[in-house]
């Protein structure tokens, strides 16, 4: 039963990561192209580390968690680097297929305290 | 079951990580670039867990937890770079 | 009381994660990851010296688990996109305005909005007060700010300001 658990979580994971990159390759603007990394990857990875977790609970003599930390990690830092790259791409005015924002671009002095997330 | 499991999937890791490979030769634009830098660390480090489950070592982790967090303090460097022209103010 | 420990949320959360770093809860890797959840804080205290309140614990954990659901559901929205017609994609941009205003529930926002539905926030204006946010399928923007502001912002405000 955890064994089937175990290969679901792991067809999953990659089916999920292969479509993030998929959409990388396949959507026309960068705006668009970020999703799929940003989403779908991160939560692939997040099964399949799961996924390993279990697994090494389950051969192993003791509870294996610390692929947790791996887990959190992503989802902690996968919304940030998609953060800069859109934050990246807006300052270089790159082409958008959406109509672009009338935003007050100007002036750096955005400072998100990333650091103050835990 | 679970060595069929992970056959399927290291086969979907490889076409993901060839796809994201493909997007960084073609970019067009360096925030292309980048992401497809970062997408290729997750998927790297999406192989190294499977091939410890494959190998059944739990010696791996240490690797994907490495390559998570320089791969995410490069992402981050490289989108500063772009916003600044300067990594180290 | 604040010079000797400077974020009291912070060290437990540092012992756990410690914890887990060695993957073991040995009773001397316990009393380890309490020195370091101490020392780290006050080292670093400097780089963020704001106090970091939660008021609604329980309501936190009700959205971490509205959260979490709301990440697979988006997944499988984000997936069914990704592989149908990427001529039919309708992106766009949306400008959010912020009832929150401290610094950790609006990255706490953004970071919300990135990985749950269809969106990726992209921008803080320079004043704290607009969020910019592209979707990745949208035709109704007020729709999309109105879902925000009642599924995300309002817990959110309520959890980490007075």
């Amino acid at each position: 039963m955890l064994e089937f658990l175990i290969s679901l979580l792991i067809v999953t994971g990659a089916g999920f990561a292969f479509i993030g990159s998929l959409g990388l390759a396949r959507l026309k603007d960068f705006y668009t192209r970020l999703h799929g990394p940003t989403k779908a990857t991160t939560l692939g990875v997040g099964c399949l580390l799961i996924a390993s977790a279990l697994y090494f609970s389950l051969i192993g003599q003791s509870i294996s968690l610390h692929e947790v930390l791996v887990t959190l990690f992503l989802f902690m830092t996968a919304p940030v680097s998609a953060h800069m790259l859109a934050k990246a791409a807006l300052h270089l005015r790159l082409d958008s297929l959406a109509k672009p924002p009338e935003f007050p671009l100007s002036g750096h002095s955005v400072q998100r305290q990333d650091s103050a997330k835990l | 079951m679970i060595t069929i499991a992970v056959m399927i999937a290291l086969t979907l890791m490889t076409l993901a990580v060839a796809l994201s490979f493909w997007r960084l030769l073609r970019g067009p634009s360096l925030p292309d670039r980048i992401l497809a830098l970062d997408t290729l660390y997750i998927n790297t480090l999406a192989l190294l867990i499977l091939l410890g489950i494959h190998l059944g070592s739990a010696l791996y982790f240490e690797a994907a937890l490495l390559i998570a967090v320089m791969g995410f303090v490069g992402t981050v460097a490289a989108c500063k770079y772009l916003l600044r022209g300067d990594i180290i103010e | 009381m604040r010079q000797l420990l400077p974020h009291p949320l912070l060290t437990p959360i540092l012992a756990i994660l410690w914890l887990l770093l060695v993957n073991s809860i040995e009773s001397g890797q316990i009393v380890l990851g309490l020195f370091l959840g101490w020392l780290l804080p006050k080292l670093t205290i400097q780089f963020w010296p704001e106090q970091i309140r939660i008021y609604r614990p329980l309501l936190l954990l009700k959205f971490l688990g509205i959260f979490l659901l709301d990440i697979i559901l988006a997944n499988f929205t984000v997936a069914r996109l990704i592989l149908g017609s990427p001529q039919s994609l309708r992106p766009l941009f949306v400008t959010i305005p912020l009832d929150v205003q401290s610094g950790l529930a609006i990255s706490f926002l953004a970071n919300v909005i990135s990985l749950t539905p269809g969106t990726v926030s992209s921008r803080v204006s320079p004043d704290h007060r607009y969020l910019l946010v592209h979707a990745l399928n949208e035709t109704d923007p007020a729709a999309l700010i109105a879902t925000i502001k009642s599924r995300y912002e309002a817990p959110l405000k309520e959890i980490f300001e007075k």
